[in-house]
């Protein structure tokens, strides 16, 4: 079955979700990227191994218009395919419904061609669906797969504009910063909202850039305005996998859980030996925060271990 | 401007779930039930614009069985003036819900439709945008804030890289985010005042859509058990346990 990708495309760069959902999605079958963004992101595309060939458009995000574009390609292919991000999320059920079609979503992993599983109910339990209509609209969860090697050089070919968009692109507030992209960060460490004030998180942060960390936050800490709003992981938030997060003064919410279920080791750093985040961590340090972070941060500065 | 607002019932958000040890679903006998959460700020929204003198009827809508009313009535309660209950047993998948919404918004004929950005039962994320391609309207998902001006909403929108700030001419689909605002609790008299409020109740087989699931569910599992670990006492123990991850790390 020939795979349609549609690649994953921030302020002009290809991210690094798109290598994860083609080496997904090519268990499938053939995979061609659609890459709607500049020339040098499409060659980003070419170069993932796996990609036959990728298209290229410099037409626009917004769903009405990405739908239409991807509408007219699938004639030619049986899946269309995105990772499970926002922007996957805001434009692959529009063109599910154009095509009558039940899709399948935040895929984490593929039980066979066409037997797919997804969480449901924050991650607390596990669905595996049967697909056997003609064509499949699919997302995956990008943190649940390895990437795709590079070294590729497919071709690239040029697509026509499409139509306008209905709705206006007015701006956009972006979060500028140097920290690596939380959903496929190796470390991660995240606050909570009981450091108390955006001064406070910097203590979070500061220990983040020891260890060449992303850095995320919970709800209740982006809530209160202490980190920004594309920092939350969680049900509502970013969805992580790294090798290892640290907690600090969070208390493991179902829904905070829902976000770092796929990461491999989990230390937490909390006043409260019951809360349940320690119920489930590896390794616990149990105190005062405004104690432990400085004193971790100064100690892991001097043995430089920053990546 | 009339606004439609959609609702679903869901288990509670702060129930912590069990899995049938059939594998046959998730256990929802006996579990309380609410509003789904991102519904919450949907209704808030319409509302806050009905008190801003923008919207003048609010209806709303849950597609569920019968005791789905008793969202429908939070709702009203919290100042929606006008129910509907589509009555069905079934299970739906989200493509039917929407065709279901399709009809309703035909007969209906909102500017505006809210809906919550997803339902915390199955986290599937689709019914706004598939309603907005069904009726070929616009459509501004994860809403953090919505101001109307005219005919010309103006949406704020939480995606992965922070916001964005998109318009769109009405009619429309708007899905609401958490950041939306905060919902209101209704206070007893518009809890009484609700119940003699309209609310009519249809069953799903009267829009002559086709509900036949697309998807099998083969199987409900609960996901892998994380068990806790050990305590450490001390930071220096914690810096060497980090230290040495990190080194593996680098050695991959
Ligand atoms: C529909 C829905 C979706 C949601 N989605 C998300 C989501 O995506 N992500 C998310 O995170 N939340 C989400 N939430 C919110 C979630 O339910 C919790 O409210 C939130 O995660 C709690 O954040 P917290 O751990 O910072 O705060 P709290 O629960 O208040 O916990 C604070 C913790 O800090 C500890 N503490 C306090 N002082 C100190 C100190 N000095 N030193 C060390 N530890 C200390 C306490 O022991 C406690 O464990 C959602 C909720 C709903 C209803
Ligand atoms: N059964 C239903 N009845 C009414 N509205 C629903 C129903 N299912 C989903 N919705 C609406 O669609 C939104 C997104 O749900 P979902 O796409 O299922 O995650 C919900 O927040 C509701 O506003």
């Amino acid at each position: 079955m020939s795979v349609l990708v549609l690649a994953e495309v921030d302020n002009g760069i290809l991210s690094p979700a798109t290598a994860r959902v083609v080496a997904a999605a090519s268990q499938l079958g053939p995979v061609d990227v659609l890459v709607v963004g500049p020339q040098s992101a499409a060659d980003a595309a070419a170069s993932i191994a796996g990609v036959a060939k990728v298209l290229v458009s410099d037409g626009s995000l917004l769903a009405d218009s990405l739908t239409r574009l991807l509408l007219a390609l699938t004639v030619r292919y049986q899946i269309v395919a995105s990772a499970a991000s926002t922007l996957g999320k805001d434009v692959m059920p529009r063109l599910a419904a154009k095509l009558d079609i039940q899709p399948v979503t935040d895929i984490v992993a593929i039980a066979a061609p066409n037997r797919f599983v997804r969480p449901i109910y924050a991650g607390n339990a596990l669905e595996t669906v049967e697909d056997s209509q003609a064509k499949h609209v699919l997302t995956f969860r990008a943190s649940a797969f390895s990437p795709a090697a590079h070294g590729n050089a497919a071709p690239v070919e040029v697509l026509e504009t499409p139509a306008h968009s209905a709705a206006k692109f007015i701006a956009a507030h972006r979060t500028e910063s140097d920290i690596p992209d939380l959903a496929t960060a190796q470390i991660v460490v995240g606050g909570g909202v009981s450091v108390g004030s955006a001064e406070g998180f910097q203590l979070i942060e500061k220990l983040g850039k020891t260890l060449g960390a992303a850095v995320g936050a919970t709800r209740a800490a982006v809530d209160a305005g202490y980190a920004p709003n594309d920092w939350q992981v969680g049900q509502t938030g970013k969805i992580i996998a790294p090798d290892l997060y640290i907690a600090i003064g969070i208390s493991g919410a179902l829904q905070h859980l829902a976000g770092i279920q796929g990461a491999k080791k989990i230390i937490a750093i909390n006043s409260d030996p019951e809360a349940p985040i320690v119920k489930i961590s590896d390794v616990a340090l149990i105190g005062d925060l405004f104690e432990i972070v400085p004193q971790l941060t100064a100690e892991l500065e001097k043995l430089g271990l920053k990546r | 401007m009339k606004i439609l607002v959609a609702v679903k019932r869901v288990v509670d958000h702060n129930v912590r779930i069990r899995v049938r040890p059939d594998g046959s679903g998730v256990e929802t006998n006996g579990v309380r039930m609410s509003m789904n959460p991102f519904c919450k700020h949907a209704v808030e929204a319409a509302v806050q614009l009905a008190e801003a003198g923008q919207a003048s009827e609010i209806v709303v809508v849950s597609i569920g069985p019968k005791a789905s009313n008793d969202v429908i009535l939070t709702a009203l309660a919290m100042g929606a003036h006008r129910g509907i209950l589509i009555e069905t047993d079934a299970a739906l998948e989200t493509l039917a819900i929407a065709k279901l919404l399709a009809k309703v918004v035909d007969e209906e004929k909102p500017e505006l439709v809210l809906l919550g950005k997803q339902a915390v039962d199955d986290d599937s994320n689709h019914v706004g945008q598939m309603l907005a391609a069904l009726t070929d309207r616009p459509q501004a998902t994860f809403a953090s804030e919505i101001k109307l001006s005219g005919d010309q909403l103006e949406v704020t929108r939480e995606v992965d890289y922070g916001r964005e700030t998109v318009a769109l001419p009405l009619p429309a689909i708007v899905t609401a985010d958490l950041r939306l605002n905060t919902p209101r609790n209704a206070a007893l008299p518009m809890v009484m005042k609700a119940r003699s409020k309209p609310l009519a109740v249809r069953p799903a087989a009267e829009f002559g859509v086709d509900l036949t699931p697309r998807l099998k569910v083969e199987k409900v599992s609960p996901p892998p058990e994380r068990v806790a670990g050990r305590t450490v006492g001390s930071v220096p123990e914690l810096v060497a346990i980090i230290a040495a991850d990190v080194n593996a790390m680098e050695a991959i």
